[in-house]
């Protein structure tokens, strides 16, 4: 029996409104190369500069993150050249990186699991090559430097993930915590968010780690945990066939389903590291750390425990309302206004959820607003609708963004509560089945079942479900 | 005398009282520049027609009563790594021969608002890499004093143009030695400000935790006007310094009774040309005469000051000098097979062989497997060599020595051997790898040609140095003497 062991270097962008050390606007998109200026295109002479607001963010990140940030650091160069990168070095941390021994929280299927983070350091983006069809033969590639010094923090975990499960989990819930931060959108399909793996393999149980290679090119949560699972498999194989797993970078074929081999140990670059002489070390005061401290919000895991406490939800429950920051200001803001958390958790994990994910959109996009939900929930519970009927009203209010009110009355779908009507149609049932007032005096339970619906069916729903029954067992008894 | 061999000062004085008019002033370096240019090729660029219009501009400014400040009106010539808009900025390399900058360095844009006069750009060793201005990718430049003989480099341009009268006054950039060692040759003052006194916003890199831009100029007066202009915090270079700004005019004072100037022994050892030991041991009885104590020091690290500079220099400059790859700017090949190809033949094209020599000695430096036994010592013994000033420099108020170890030598004559060449620095270097300011002025002749002195001084003391420089300026009169230029 083997166990994977798997450490994850994820990339993600910041939104600052500049550029890492320039003034060029860090804006997605745009015409190629109208987001530049001398500085990002490396020009000959220019100088960069450290964005505070950079700093800022990542010092955000780290405390998010319970990382220990460092005093004193420093950036420095990374040498290659690649046509992408204007300077043909690219400005990041080596040996001094802004924060280390860090952890984050995943649920796993044994319970929760901390995962060590090594480091959070901050770099430039490089920019964006277009070739014409496929890069092996294109005649020519273009350059959009846009992208180019786009600030981004690089996370490295530690190998402490054992599954491409647990990988998975881990990125989702760095990217829960990042996101509630603020500072990036963290969109795999925009870049915003980038993952490479280092994954190897070891008898179970054993300590030695086994020789690892580096997977690139995973661009979505789900080539992260096709790509794994499929490099797990190839190694064991070559292992249990008595062959040795050789140490390179390996590239993922989202088409194909496999990891195929990038460039061996031997080829990799020598990046020449060395201390940047352009930017002088940046000294993070107790000052300036406390000062972002007091930016963050509450964090996914304080407010699961809050949502588990103070309003009584499941662990399951509070761990998918916190899921995103949106979802949980969502949930809050219709307790708010409807401070029943347990009803509301269900419509929003239920109703809610099922349709936002059949119309493909996101909580922020949400046709019904809280105030609309929560005014929903009032009128089951004066009985103005029932519960089954508010399901309908609800999958309105998403298509047309109607006040639940308005749907109400426009439909007629207010419920009847008239006894006398109740009771006319109650005898018009029993009436007309015979068979079934039989069946029930008989003893079948079942058959008032079936009497029960034929008085909602004859009211199209709207009867009080509640008065039918009792006044059907009044009747037939 | 013509009016372009005076110096800014003087200049300035004869405009301020209407006795002549910045266009004439031009005019007289235009027409030096048309009588010599051909013997000294200190031009890279000329940009004459844009000079006449911004000196009859600041004539109607003046005839309009405007107060302009000093350096108003007065021509300068700028090295041509430092990036002018709209004008031509090659380093004298091939591979930058067409690359016009969309922006201006800061030290151009404080020109601009002093309202000076650009005449052209100058050349100098290929990215300012050399002692000779041999490596210029276009041209030797010439000495004025002397044609058969190099101006010194890698400002040898700037400094040849201020001694011909082909420039009032000129920038230059010094890293190991490349301000000061042609000031030398060429008989003029040269200043290594302070590492972060002066923005290196603009200027192309070369060894970016050395290089310092500075002024060349024909007496020290016109020095300290220079440094007013182009001196102060930039908030566009991180290692600029904050802080007020100075008027070093206020440093001119001929007294300089009670200052301690130290000589470090070992800048008078082996090697050191018979005549210019003979020129600082008679500037150190001037200033002994003016009241100066006179003293012998140590700064014991210095053997090490070259190789340190070696190594420390090229691994930075490797870097600086990869975005150089026919991408985006600059010259391209064009026969290239693919991406890497093409990374290859425009930079094996483009570039000249001591800067080719560079790049790979500070690749090297930089190896995985190198680093701690190359780069990373070289940083260790800069700190020691920088501790040596620093104790030298807390007894002292300056420190005096030869700027480099023999006059002005043949062109030709070191070229074939880069160590040689290098051993012409051996007296600067050192100091940029300590951060230190120096200046250098012209402190007798030897067989007709210009010998320098140079003083240190601590940290921001350009003060102190252009008080000292004054004093001997006064009482030795070197300034004063220019060039025959073989008229």
């Amino acid at each position: 029996m083997y166990e994977a062991v798997i450490g994850l270097e994820v990339h993600v962008e910041l939104k600052t409104r500049s550029k890492i050390f320039c003034s060029s606007t860090t804006e997605f998109g745009g015409e190629p190369n109208t987001h530049v200026c001398p500085v990002c295109l490396g020009l000959p002479g220019v100088l960069p500069v450290v964005n505070r607001e950079v700093v800022d963010y990542a010092i955000r990140v780290a405390l998010a993150l319970n990382c220990q940030i460092a005093r004193f650091c420093k950036f420095d160069r990374k040498n290659y050249y690649y046509p992408d990168l204007p300077k043909n070095y690219q400005i990041s941390q080596y040996d001094l990186p802004l924060a280390q021994n860090g952890y984050l929280e995943i649920e796993t299927e044994n319970g929760p699991k901390r995962v060590g983070i090594t480091r959070i350091h901050m770099e430039e983006d490089a920019g964006k090559l277009v070739h014409q069809g496929n890069i092996a033969t294109t005649p020519y590639s273009l350059v959009d430097y846009n992208r180019t010094g786009v600030p981004l923090l690089e996370i490295v975990s530690e190998p402490d993930l054992r599954s491409p499960e647990e990988a998975r989990a881990y990125l989702e819930k760095l990217r829960t915590i990042i996101q509630y931060t603020g500072v990036s959108d963290c969109k795999m399909e925009e870049g915003s968010l980038r993952c490479d793996a280092n994954v190897s393999v070891r008898p179970a149980g054993g300590d030695a780690l086994g020789t690892k290679t580096e997977i690139k090119n995973m661009n979505s949560f789900r080539a992260l945990h096709r790509a794994l699972a499929y490099e797990i498999e190839r190694q064991i194989a070559v292992l249990t066939e008595g062959g040795r797993v050789v140490q390179e970078t390996r590239a993922w074929d989202e088409d194909r389903g496999v990891t195929v081999s990038m460039r061996s140990k031997e080829e990799a670059h020598d990046y020449r590291y060395f201390p940047d002489p352009d930017l002088v070390p940046l000294v993070i005061d107790e000052a300036w750390i406390e000062k972002v401290r007091t930016t963050l919000p509450e964090l996914p895991d304080a407010r699961r425990k809050r949502y588990m406490e103070d309003f009584g939800l499941s662990r399951y429950d509070a761990t998918v309302l916190t899921s995103s920051k949106e979802l949980g200001d969502y949930f809050e803001a219709c307790v708010a206004a409807y401070p029943h958390p347990k009803t509301v958790a269900n419509w929003v994990m239920g109703e809610l959820a099922r349709l936002l994910n059949a119309h493909n959109m996101d909580i922020i996009a949400s046709p019904v607003a809280p105030a609309q939900l929560a005014a929903l929930l009032r009128l089951i519970d004066d009985g103005t609708i029932s519960g089954k009927i508010a399901k309908t009203v609800f999958e309105d209010m998403f298509t047309t963004r109607k006040d639940p009110a308005t749907i109400v009355r426009e439909k007629g779908l207010v419920q009847i509560t008239d006894v006398d009507a109740i009771a006319a149609v109650v005898d018009e049932v029993i009436n007309a089945n015979p068979k079934s007032v039989q069946d029930y005096k008989a003893g079948k339970e079942k058959a008032l079942g079936f009497l029960v619906g034929q008085v909602m069916k004859a009211t199209r729903g709207k009867a009080n479900p509640a008065l039918v029954n009792k006044l059907l067992k009044e009747k037939l008894n | 005398m013509e009016l372009c061999d005076l110096p800014a000062h003087q200049l300035s004085k004869l405009l301020r009282d209407r006795k002549v008019s910045a266009e004439e002033i031009c005019r007289s370096v235009l027409q030096r520049i048309d009588e010599i240019e051909e013997k000294t090729r200190a031009y890279i660029t000329l940009d004459g027609e844009n000079a006449l219009e911004q000196a009859r501009r600041v004539d109607r400014r003046l005839r309009e009563g405007a107060d302009l400040p000093p350096l108003a009106g007065i021509p300068v010539a700028v090295k041509d790594n430092i990036c002018t808009k709209g004008l031509r900025t090659t380093c004298a390399s091939k591979i930058l021969a067409d690359f016009i900058p969309p922006y201006n360095a800061t030290v151009i844009e404080r020109l601009a608002a002093v309202d000076a006069v650009i005449i052209g750009k100058t050349n100098m060793d290929e990215f300012a890499m050399g002692s000779s201005t041999e490596n210029s990718g276009f041209f030797p430049t010439r000495n004025p004093w002397d044609y058969s003989r190099v101006p010194g480099g890698s400002s040898g341009g700037s400094a040849a143009a201020v001694a011909a009268g082909e420039t009032i006054y000129a920038l230059g950039s010094d890293t190991g030695g490349s301000i000061r060692q042609p000031a030398a040759f060429c008989g003029v003052v040269g200043m290594k400000p302070t590492y972060g006194a002066v923005s290196r916003y603009g200027l192309v890199a070369f060894a970016s935790s050395l290089d310092q831009i500075g002024p060349l100029t024909k007496d020290v007066t016109d020095c300290a006007l220079v440094l007013n202009a182009i001196a102060g915090y930039d908030p566009r270079d991180s290692t600029s310094a904050p802080g007020e700004k100075t008027d070093y005019t206020r440093f001119l004072k001929e007294d300089i009774r009670g200052l301690r100037i130290g000589i470090p022994r070992e800048y008078l050892g082996e090697g050191l040309d018979d005549g210019v030991r003979r020129v600082v041991e008679k500037a150190c009885a001037v200033l002994e005469d003016a009241g100066a104590e006179i003293a012998e020091t140590s700064l014991p690290h210095s053997a090490y000051a070259l190789p340190t500079y070696y190594l420390i220099a090229p691994a930075e400059a490797s870097s600086n000098l990869a975005r150089y790859d026919g991408v985006r700017y600059g010259y391209r090949a064009r026969d290239a097979k693919d991406v890497v190809d093409m990374f290859k033949k425009t930079r094996s094209r483009g570039f000249g062989a001591e800067v080719k020599r560079r790049i790979m000695l500070g690749t090297y430096a930089l190896s995985a497997g190198y680093y701690d036994a190359f780069y990373l010592k070289a940083l260790r013994v800069r700190t020691l060599i920088k501790r040596d000033f620093d104790e030298a420099l807390a007894t002292f108020d300056a420190l005096l020595s030869p700027t480099t170890p023999t006059p002005a030598f043949l062109l030709g004559e070191k070229i074939d051997d880069p160590l040689k060449m290098y051993l012409s620095d051996i007296f600067t270097l050192a100091i940029n790898l300590a951060g230190l300011p120096a200046i250098s002025i012209p402190g007798g002749f030897v067989d007709g040609l210009p010998v320098g002195v140079q003083f240190i001084g601590k940290p921001f003391a350009e003060g102190t140095l252009l008080r000292v420089a004054y004093a001997f300026e006064k009482r030795t009169g070197y300034t004063s003497r220019r060039p025959g230029l073989g008229r």
